[in-house]
């Protein structure tokens, strides 16, 4: 948890309680500019409840967060949320609106107009038809669903993505292609990216730094390299086991049926 | 069909003033409960508390509802000054506006509650301010059963607009209770055609609008509206030309029974003849006009003296029918303002009533004789009657302990006792049907029962009007029971039944030199 000069992020001995239950415990990090840390832990950890008070979805009950030298609780939470990415879960694509519409919110609520041009090369940065940009989300698949999540994220020229467990609901093969683009679009945008997931192989494939969280602590700080080396810890190691062991067992059904 | 078709078209001022008062009522009901909606899906406490309220003004009937109006106007007089009108439009409006309450705040309180919750963290999650997530999210997503809401709201409205008659203010409930009153049932079958007609009407356009709202279909939003708005402004433009007369204006008071409406009527003849233009308020609640004639809400009224002993003066004694008419004439001038212009002469008393055969058979002539077979029958009387002191009284007179007792309808009453339904009932003495039907009203040894004489009264504003006085000289002291009764019977009958406007022009020729 080493502590960097030119911190973008900040987190000061952060804490949330909830009635008496302690959901986050004294977490104090730095994330560096251009970072993809992957926010591990088993449900109930505390992950999501880290992420959310970043972008004060969860409004912390003691310590700062800090986003490029200053205090998030400083101001209102609107104003910041419009400068920070947010990519759920739940997509939360208004049924209302078109594809468009939805991208182009963000600028809205700032009274600006997101040009034409600008929605169909968010929607080509995510991978879709430009031509979806008329289309209601009741008529989308839902990775295309998703991907309009993301483009909605970015179009505020944001250059932090918060993202919690962004592609839990997806099918694998679509979790998969969104996930590497994600990961090129943080490459490509000069992004930094916060993601919570459950799923250490997808952390460890996207991220550039990992994160292990229990019980409210954060029990491992590892970049992916490390983690597959054995560092980090008895509770990183048993969620680094669970993708080694179904990969091994990959390998002997392969090689079983090579024979 | 033709004469309920004529009826129907005769309807155009009352169908305007119900279109008038429902929007009127349905706007404000929308005006309340949208912000309080909104507030209430912030606070639970609030939507508790605004829910509750709303349901629990749900559960008082829409008849007592308008009725209560009446004395809270009244009270509020003392804040915003005489001129406040305590019946008519405010009253109805005021009420129906709670009524409508319930079904818009419900919808859009369940609406917004039940919004998706993935919706609201996106909506905070781009950073929306609460006004914002109002506007861009809740309201379009919440629109559909906000719409359905006021759809409900306005059918209700409609219905229950029929009841702002019996507080004065003019609606599709006049010919509903003209027409109940005098067994006139194409009067009442125009009455519900057209408010039924007019609600299918508003659930049609509103229907439009909410599918317009549900299907995202503006067209369909706007052409509702549009539609609703015109006719709005229709009844509007319809009533302004209709009310473009400056003549200073008598109202007439009557309540909602035949002989009122005939007497209502004669009055109004007589009047205009002196130059007066005359309105009339029918239907009124018996409680009601008193209140109304002291206010200056109307202006002439019929009402009897045994009413404005025991509810206006709150006396239970009995001193005669001379000393209680001197002591009423004293009392009003000296608390209300009110003149007693004087009696009519007939007095429509309550009295016990049976039939021929049952007199015969339990050998009735008196109240006296009714006590020893009490028990083995049923008596049967108008909803004010087992409320009223003159019941105790006789009850308490004679040791009267009936088998049975059963309420109706001033009309149906009589219904009851020929079919046997009842065998006694509280009889209006003035009323027609007991010599039509050869009824008779058993005698009164013990004077327990106080006297009814028919007077007329004049609201303050008019009490000094020499010219109206001089105008009604000749009902005064000039109307017989039989007169009375033979006038209420060409109404209240079955067969070639008059309106009460031709009874009170007979009446006035039998009592004109």
């Amino acid at each position: 948890m080493g502590s960097v000069p030119d911190a973008f992020l900040r987190f000061d001995a952060l804490g949330k309680t909830y009635d008496d239950v302690h959901a986050v415990r004294d977490v104090s990090l730095d994330i560096a500019r251009g970072e993809f840390v992957a926010l591990v832990g088993a449900s109930g950890s505390g992950k999501s409840t880290l992420l959310k008070c970043i972008n004060r979805l969860v409004e912390p009950s003691s310590g700062r967060v800090l986003l490029d030298g200053e205090d998030v609780l400083a101001g209102q939470p609107a104003p910041l949320r419009r400068r920070i990415g947010y990519v759920f879960q739940g997509i939360g694509l208004f049924p209302h609106m078109s594809v468009a519409e939805n991208i182009a919110l963000t600028p809205r609520l700032e009274g600006e107009r997101l040009p034409d041009k600008r929605i169909a090369e968010l929607l080509d940065l995510v991978e879709l038809d430009p031509a979806m940009a008329s289309r209601l989300p009741a008529e989308l698949s839902g990775g295309q669903r998703q991907r309009v999540g993301v483009a909605r994220a970015l179009a505020g020229d944001s250059h932090l993505l918060l993202m919690d467990e962004p592609f839990g609901a997806l099918d694998p093969i679509t979790r998969g292609q969104l996930g590497e683009r994600v990961r090129r679009l943080h490459d490509e945008l000069d992004l930094t990216t916060v993601m919570v997931t459950h799923d250490m192989a997808e952390a460890l494939l996207l991220g550039t730094r990992v994160l292990v969280m229990d019980a409210g602590h954060i029990v491992a700080d590892e970049t992916p390299a490390a983690l597959l080396a054995g560092e980090g810890g008895d509770i990183a190691q048993a969620l680094v086991d669970v993708p080694r062991a179904q990969a091994r067992r990959l390998a002997q059904t392969s090689q079983g049926i090579g024979k | 069909m033709s004469p309920l078709l004529d009826a129907i078209l005769d309807l155009g001022p009352q169908l305007a003033e119900h279109v008038l008062l429902c929007a009127a009522a349905v706007a404000l009901g929308i005006a309340v409960a949208l912000p309080l909606a909104v507030w209430a899906s912030r606070s639970p406490p609030v939507a508790r508390v605004a829910l509750g309220f709303a349901s629990l003004v749900q559960t008082i009937p829409a008849l007592a509802l308008l009725a209560l109006f009446f004395p809270i106007l009244l009270a509020a007089r003392s804040v915003f000054g005489e001129d406040l009108p305590t019946l008519g439009f405010l009253p109805a409006w005021l009420a129906l506006a709670l009524y409508a309450l319930l079904p818009i705040l419900r919808n859009a309180v369940t609406a917004l509650a039940n919004l998706d919750d993935e919706l609201i963290e996106a909506a905070d999650g781009l950073g929306m301010s609460g006004w914002q997530k109002l506007r861009l999210v809740q309201a379009p997503l919440a629109a559909p059963y906000v719409m359905a809401g006021i759809r409900t709201a306005s059918v209700w409205t409609i219905g229950a607009a029929t009841l702002a008659t019996t507080i004065g203010q003019r609606s599709l409930g006049d010919p509903i209770f003209a027409g109940l009153q005098t067994q006139n049932w194409v009067l009442v079958l125009a009455g519900c055609f057209a408010s039924a007609g007019l609600a299918l009407v508003a659930d049609g356009l509103f229907g439009l609008v909410e599918r317009g709202f549900a299907k995202r279909r503006p067209a369909l939003v706007i052409a509702g509206a549009l539609l609703a708005l015109a006719g709005i402004v229709g009844a509007a433009i319809s009533l302004v030309d209709w009310r473009g007369e400056t003549r200073e204006t008598v109202v007439i008071g009557a309540k909602s029974f035949s002989e009122q409406y005939i007497l209502g009527r004669a009055i109004g003849t007589l009047l205009e003849d002196a130059g007066y233009a005359v309105e009339y308020r029918e239907g009124l609640g018996s409680a009601v006009v008193h209140n109304a004639l002291a206010s200056g809400a109307i202006d002439v009224s019929v009402d009897y003296t045994g009413t404005l002993w025991t509810n206006e003066l709150g006396r239970s004694d009995n001193p005669g029918r001379a000393a209680m008419y001197e002591e009423i004439v004293r009392w009003e001038q000296e608390n209300t303002g009110v003149a007693v212009l004087g009696r009519l002469g007939f007095e429509n008393a309550y009295g016990l009533a049976v039939t021929r055969e049952t007199s015969e058979r339990y050998g009735l002539e008196s109240i006296a004789d009714l006590a020893a077979v009490a028990p083995q029958l049923t008596i049967g009387g108008d909803p004010e009657w087992f409320e009223r002191p003159e019941w105790t009284s006789v009850r308490d007179a004679y040791g009267l302990r009936f088998g049975e007792q059963r309420t109706y309808s001033p009309t149906f009453m009589y219904n009851a006792l020929i079919s046997g339904e009842a065998d006694v009932i509280s009889a209006y003495t003035s009323d027609g049907r007991i010599a039509a039907e050869n009824l008779m009203v058993l005698a009164d040894p013990r004077e327990a029962l106080p006297s009814y004489d028919a007077i007329v009264l004049i609201s303050p504003r008019l009490a000094g009007d020499e010219a109206l006085a001089e105008g009604l000289q000749p009902l005064l002291g000039s109307v017989d029971v039989a007169t009375m009764r033979q006038a209420n019977y060409a109404v209240d009958r079955e067969d070639d039944k008059w309106p009460p406007a031709q009874a009170a022009d007979w009446l006035l020729e039998q009592v004109r030199p």
